[in-house]
């Protein structure tokens, strides 16, 4: 590594500047950056948008209040400052609050911001977006993109340079797995290398995007975000299909749908005219939360805890904010009031559908449905339906005249049953038979009505397998009569108010409906308006999330005043009008993002920045960080060959420990064992993993992944020992290890250093120096010799397979060794 | 440093940066131990850990919601009050589960004979004669209340402190607040029962966020021990890998990755280095901890017979006491199976059995160490059950409803009071009488008897000053603390 001695001064100057306040740098205090966080967080809980707890009828979130209590220009003369600053019994926060008083660096910045003139801001989230003006700034490589010219002058106000670009090998790895979650192949790198043309950055960017990893990449966050899973979550915890809704959302990824129509879609697909399969199945968006099945509950209670959930996720994705907060009183902090969020809630309480999820039995159940759904067959599908149907039909024609002839009398309108018995699951033996579906003992066993019959079930069983291989997505679906939303005293779900109309929170655009009352279509309509203050600045937050490792708002679930402000405010404008002005293009911002110099930049930096910027807020590197279970995962199974990249379809069922089912399950839950699947199925990528709520697979959550019972917008990054063991130990990537070991012993003529170099490069995507290959050629002997000299060992490593040629097992097994020790390199789990 | 930062996560940061400081610097030194030996959230405690009365607790979560009125909450006038309905000046329309709504409540007194156990005079009842036998240790509390009327969400509500699922358990709670006390185990450790005597028929599902972070960062959240296979997920090297092996490859792996940081001086490669080296101490820790081999037979009689069955709640009582030893900050046993609906005096006593000597083992077994002063150990469900009965009513067979208005505990060692009663019902154990002690106040009781005020131990997530004890006020129940 080089050192640019114009950076190290520039960091000397900058660290020189530490001791003195943490803000020397900044000339101005910011109403917005530097003193709402603080009220918010010391004052706005009695002294805030709640009426109910508001204090001296003082509330410091308005223009009016802060007037009321600062004089521009002289603290010594505003009720604020003295408060703050005044003795044991009339500071502010009081004792009893358990809230810390100001820090003495706090107390300077609000003394300053009163000296420099006190002025109010309105809260940056709320207004609409401002495209900023794109500076000029004096390194022209750096004014290519406005990204760029933004972030350069901020890191110049810090004194901060930005570092050099990362090498292409760093930078095509770091491309391909914030993209796609795949690492770039050897091949792929070759091919990146090879291309010496100015333009190959942008067409190895292009391929990138078009890959169909990039789908199931951008899904997998989005997955997170509306908290799918495969069950219910709660109670028995039983199956629940919402595989085709992920379908949806990896193809519109993927055909890159304008987000308006994304985010429209998935609110109110159903209500769009004469919709689409795609945009009913989009609607499934609103029954992805969490549901109690049948039978302890209240379904009144059951009816409230969905709605609650349904806009809660609302309030997360697209809003950015947390509505529920509102839900038994006025927000504390934020404008939204707790009629506010009835009124949403009224936009999510028409479901036509039970409130709970049915009982343990029949096909429905079985297959993790519950109505409403809408069928997926296929064309070809759907006439073999019919046809089994019409035959089920005569028979069932025929079956009566039997029966009729044999009993010798008048059976008019035999209960037509469309021959659907409600079949047990076997699995539950809580359920017992249903004695309304009973053979008659009554009827006499005439050999022709038993050959009818056994007909009959034959067609029946063919029907039903069929189904089985069709899929189904639960859709939304409006009650004819509006359910009416009350106020709900205290959030209790039996304690209503007054009747709140439909309608969106006051201090954001007003609701222009098509009618009253509004739709969920006018609710969605309301969100993708071009001059909406959140949709467009929470989307490109996440964004920039996925690729730099952290949003420009920290907080990107939260941009309330609770949360944090963004580090480049201008920056995050820009994007976002961006979006919107390219039609919602996402492809096209991801593109703007990794093609900028600030994505591309390297992430080696001396001790020092690291030590000053840990976070990397201001984006002087390149940023590095651990990645998520799942592309883990992926790039073991990739790097292994081992990846079936077969796309789409239900939720798949990886080997994991036995037994972490029983430990929750009751013994109705369905299913009520993990049985791995066999063959392809356990190699697909991770994002297709069957995810239980109440047990989610351990190879995602010891690695922060969550649990999927609420909506999550941004995963922890921790680093444990039991992250350890199970890179260590897992026996599938053991596998991996074995698969990949094997194949570079499988190839002719090679010298070991050659062999080491070809598995180093196929798990990091870089190639070993000198100092590796010596590191890794010592373990190398070390292992033969362990292995040569306990065969037994060797052959448990190695397991049924004989190597091929005339590989022995003690060296197969010292590879398959040499290869985990790369799987447990901290630079293979890191995007750098 | 960020101005917009809150105190306590600024707070947390200095010390994270001061954790991987040391670090740093203990990894020179060829030990990753000190690291973990720091406090985590200072700002909270409000003694040293030193004066605290309790450094670790015990928690025998009783899941299912056993009833208070056949074990603690003695009725002795119920019954002359058998089959009679219950009077609407006691259910006060009360909301019910949709299993007995618009069913007659009709009165189901307890089969079984109570008598007062030990110097204090505990009321208790005859399926608990060994904890009978160290009624002095325990403090009975009858005035439990919950919110929560249905298993998951009332859980979810003891184990986190709120009936949403996303908050931050127990143990994680006091995992981020209090730091480690031992350099080879979690601080937070989850042993469920997979053995039953009576039979699975009521064990009620669980579910990992019982003892998740929620919002805190992962690695506070518990570890689940198994009961077969690897009692922590992914311990045990694979087969054709031994201990020599393995050594050979962490050496490499600690080599490159240390070039990697003289590359790179990103602090995280280090920790991942310590982590790696933890993870090796595990494979000998966790089978020494499991291994139940050199307990005496006078120990392993303390928790009786069960305690030979892997799985039982007597072995995880006796592995529990090991924890403690070992210095795990919070261990949490889930015991399933309380939840009866119907044929109650068919279910319980094996229930009972399942516990009844196991527990009481283990606060003797505690005592006899010198472990109990500083281990607080705590015995109870998510609710309570009806007075009325669900089900067929005869003298000798009753099923009863979730309750939630009140229920009964107990809590022994870490400086609470033995021996009492606190908090009493109504003649129906339907309402409390006296002294109610709310969820949150059970939370704030146990952070204090640790040293931390609950009103101190926050975390910020979601807009809030996230806290074990919620929003609503909570007290500290001293009248029960010796």
């Amino acid at each position: 590594m080089t050192i640019n001695p114009i950076r190290c001064l520039a960091l000397a100057v900058f660290l020189a500047g530490l001791p003195l306040s943490a803000n020397a740098w900044q000339e101005t205090v910011g109403f917005n950056r530097d003193i709402r966080p603080l009220l918010s967080d010391r004052c706005f809980h009695c002294h805030g948008p709640n009426e109910h707890d508001r204090q001296a009828g003082l509330r410091l979130d308005h223009a009016e209040g802060i007037a009321a209590v600062v004089e521009p220009g002289s603290p010594d003369d505003s009720e604020l400052w003295n408060r703050l600053t005044a003795g044991e019994n009339e500071v502010m926060p009081p004792a009893d609050s358990h809230k810390p008083r100001l820090t003495p660096d706090e107390l300077d910045q609000v003394r300053r911001w009163i000296e420099q003139g006190g002025q109010w801001e309105d809260f940056w989230a709320f207004v609409p977006v401002h495209r900023p003006k794109i500076p000029v700034v004096d390194n022209p490589a750096w004014n290519r993109s406005p990204i760029d010219a933004l972030v350069y002058r901020q890191l110049q106000e810090r004194g901060m340079s930005p570092s050099p670009r990362a090498d292409r090998r760093t930078l095509l790895r770091r491309l391909s797995l914030d993209l796609t979650g795949l690492p770039p192949t050897p091949r792929q790198i070759r091919r990146f290398l090879s291309d010496r043309e100015p333009a190959a950055w942008e067409r190895a960017v292009d391929r990138m995007l078009d890959s169909p990893g990039y789908g199931e990449h951008m899904t997998r966050y989005w997955l997170d975000l509306v908290r799918f899973a495969d069950t219910n979550g709660i109670h028995h915890d039983h199956f629940r299909n919402m595989s085709p809704y992920r379908d949806w959302v990896i193809r519109s990824f993927n055909q890159n749908l304008p987000w308006n129509e994304f985010v429209t879609w998935q609110l109110a697909g159903d209500l769009v005219p004469e919709p689409t399969q795609d945009q009913l199945v989009a609607s499934g968006f609103n029954r992805l939360h969490m549901i109690i099945d049948v039978g302890t509950a209240l379904p009144e209670e059951s009816l409230h805890r969905n709605v609650v959930d349904r806009v809660t996720a609302v309030g997360t994705a697209f809003l950015g904010l947390t509505v529920q907060c509102a839900v038994c009183h006025d927000h504390k902090y934020d404008p939204l009031t707790a009629r506010d969020f009835y009124a949403l809630a009224g936009f999510f309480n028409n479901l036509d559908a039970q409130p709970e999820t049915g009982h343990r039995r029949g096909d429905d159940f079985r297959r993790g449905l519950q109505a409403p759904y809408i069928s997926l067959a296929s064309p070809h599908q759907q006439s073999r339906l019919d046809e089994f149907t019409r035959q089920i039909g005569e028979w069932d024609s025929r079956i009566a005249a039997l029966q009729q002839a044999a009993a010798g009398e008048d059976l008019p309108g035999t209960p037509a049953t469309d021959g659907r018995k409600d079949p047990e699951v076997r699995e539950d033996p809580e359920v017992r038979e249903d004695p309304e579906v009973r053979e008659d003992p009554e009827v006499k066993e005439d050999p022709e009505l038993l050959a009818a019959r056994a007909a009959r079930e034959a067609l029946l069983r063919q029907r039903t397998a069929l189904e089985d291989a069709i899929d189904f997505a639960m859709v939304m679906k409006e009650r004819a009569e509006p359910r009416p939303s009350y106020l709900l005293v205290r959030g209790e779900y039996d304690n209503p108010g007054e009747p709140v109309a439909r309608n969106t929170p006051a201090f954001l655009p007003p609701l222009d409906p098509s009618g009253w009352p509004a739709t969920r279509l006018d609710l969605a309509n309301w969100l993708v308006r071009p001059d909406h203050p959140l949709l467009a600045r929470v989307t490109v937050n996440r964004f920039w999330q996925q690729l730099f490792g952290r949003g420009l708002v920290r907080t990107s679930e939260d941009f309330g005043a609770q949360g944090q402000g963004p580090t480049h405010p201008e920056l995050l404008d820009w994007l976002a009008s961006e979006l919107v002005e390219s039609g919602w293009d996402v492809k096209r911002l991801m593109k703007q993002i990794v093609m900028s110099e600030t994505w591309r930049q390297s992430s080696v930096a001396p001790a020092d920045l690291i030590a000053a910027d840990p976070d990397n807020r201001w984006l002087a590197r390149g940023s590095r960080y651990r990645l998520d279970a799942e592309v883990i995962r992926d790039l073991i199974l990739s790097s292994s060959g081992l990846l079936v990249r077969e796309m789409y379809g239900r939720s798949v069922k990886p080997p994991q420990p036995p037994g972490l089912w029983r430990t929750v399950n009751m013994p109705g839950s369905f299913p009520n064992r993990y049985e791995p699947d066999p063959g392809d199925a356990r190699y697909r990528r991770s994002l297709y993993t069957f995810w239980k709520r109440s047990m989610p697979p351990p190879q995602m959550t010891l690695l922060d992944a969550p649990t999927r019972e609420s909506c999550i917008a941004r995963r922890e990054r921790t680093n444990t020992p039991l992250q350890a063991l199970l890179l260590l130990n897992e026996a599938e990537y053991l596998k991996a290890a074995g698969r990949l070991a094997g194949q570079v012993l499988a190839v002719d003529n090679l010298d070991t250093a050659a062999r080491i170099e070809r598995a180093y490069e196929a798990v990091t995507g870089r190639l070993p120096d000198r100092q590796e290959q010596e590191a890794l050629q010592q373990l190398l002997d070390r292992l033969q010799a362990e292995y040569q000299a306990r065969p037994r060992l060797a052959a448990q490593l190695s397991g049924d397979g004989a190597p091929a040629g005339d590989v022995t097992r003690s060296e197969l097994a010292a590879w398959t060794m040499l290869v985990s020790t790369l799987y447990n390199l901290d630079m293979t789990r890191t995007r750098y | 440093m960020n101005p917009a930062l809150h105190p306590a996560l600024s707070l947390h940061n200095q010390l994270q940066a001061r954790r991987q400081f040391l670090r740093c610097s203990a990894m020179g030194l060829g030990t990753a131990a000190l690291s973990s030996l720091l406090p985590q959230n200072g700002a909270a405690r409000t003694v040293p850990e030193s004066r605290a009365p309790a450094r670790q607790v015990i928690f025998l979560f009783m899941a299912g919601a056993p009833s208070q009125i056949d074990l603690f909450d003695y009725k002795p006038h119920l019954k002359d009050r058998f089959r009679q309905p219950l009077p609407e000046s006691i259910s006060m329309g009360q909301r019910v589960t949709a299993m007995t709504r618009g069913q007659q409540q009709l009165i189901a007194p307890s089969k079984y004979k109570f008598s007062q156990r030990g110097e204090g005079g505990n009321w208790m009842c005859e399926l608990f004669p060994y904890l009978g036998g160290v009624a002095d240790e325990l403090c009975i509390v009858n005035s439990l209340n919950t919110n929560a009327i249905n298993h998951d969400p009332a859980k979810t509500f003891v184990c986190t402190g709120s009936e949403i699922p996303g908050k931050a358990s127990m143990g994680a709670w006091l995992s981020y607040g209090l730091g480690s006390l031992n350099r080879d185990l979690p601080d937070f450790i989850v042993l469920t029962s997979a053995y039953w005597t009576g039979g699975t028929r009521n064990t009620q599902a669980l579910y990992a966020r019982l003892w998740g972070s929620g919002f805190l960062p992962s690695r506070h959240q518990g570890v689940a021990f198994q009961s077969s296979g690897d009692p922590v997920l992914f311990l045990s090297n694979p087969g054709g890998v031994d201990r020599a092996i393995r050594r050979h490859m962490l050496d490499t792996l600690g080599t490159l990755n240390e070039k990697h940081f003289s590359e790179f001086a990103d602090p995280e490669i280090r920790t991942t280095i310590a982590q790696q080296e933890m993870a090796f101490r595990m494979q000998s820790s966790v089978p020494e901890l499991t291994d139940l081999s050199t307990e005496p037979e006078s120990v392993r009689q303390l928790y009786g017979p069960e305690v030979e069955k892997s799985g039982s709640f007597a072995r995880n009582c006796l592995l529990a006491r090991r924890m403690i030893e070992r210095g795990v900050r919070f261990v949490q046993v889930f015991h399933r199976g309380w939840d009866h609906h119907s044929i109650l005096p068919q279910q319980l006593p094996g229930q009972c059995f399942d516990v009844d000597q196991p527990s009481a083992g283990l606060l003797t077994d505690l005592r006899q160490r010198g472990l109990l002063d500083n281990t607080m150990v705590v015995f109870a469900g998510e609710f309570g059950r009806t007075v009325y009965c669900q089900g067929n009513l005869t003298n000798d067979d009753y099923g009863r409803d979730h309750h939630p208005r009140c229920f009964s505990g107990w809590l022994a060692g870490g400086g609470i009071r033995g021996g009492m009663t606190y908090g009493k019902t109504d003649d129906f154990s339907y309402n409390v009488a006296e002294n109610p002690v709310a969820i949150r106040d059970l939370h704030a009781t146990i952070l204090h008897q640790l040293g931390i005020d609950h009103n101190r131990l926050t975390f910020p997530f979601q807009g809030l000053d996230q806290k074990l004890t919620g929003v609503e006020p909570a007290r500290v129940v001293r009248e029960i603390l010796a």
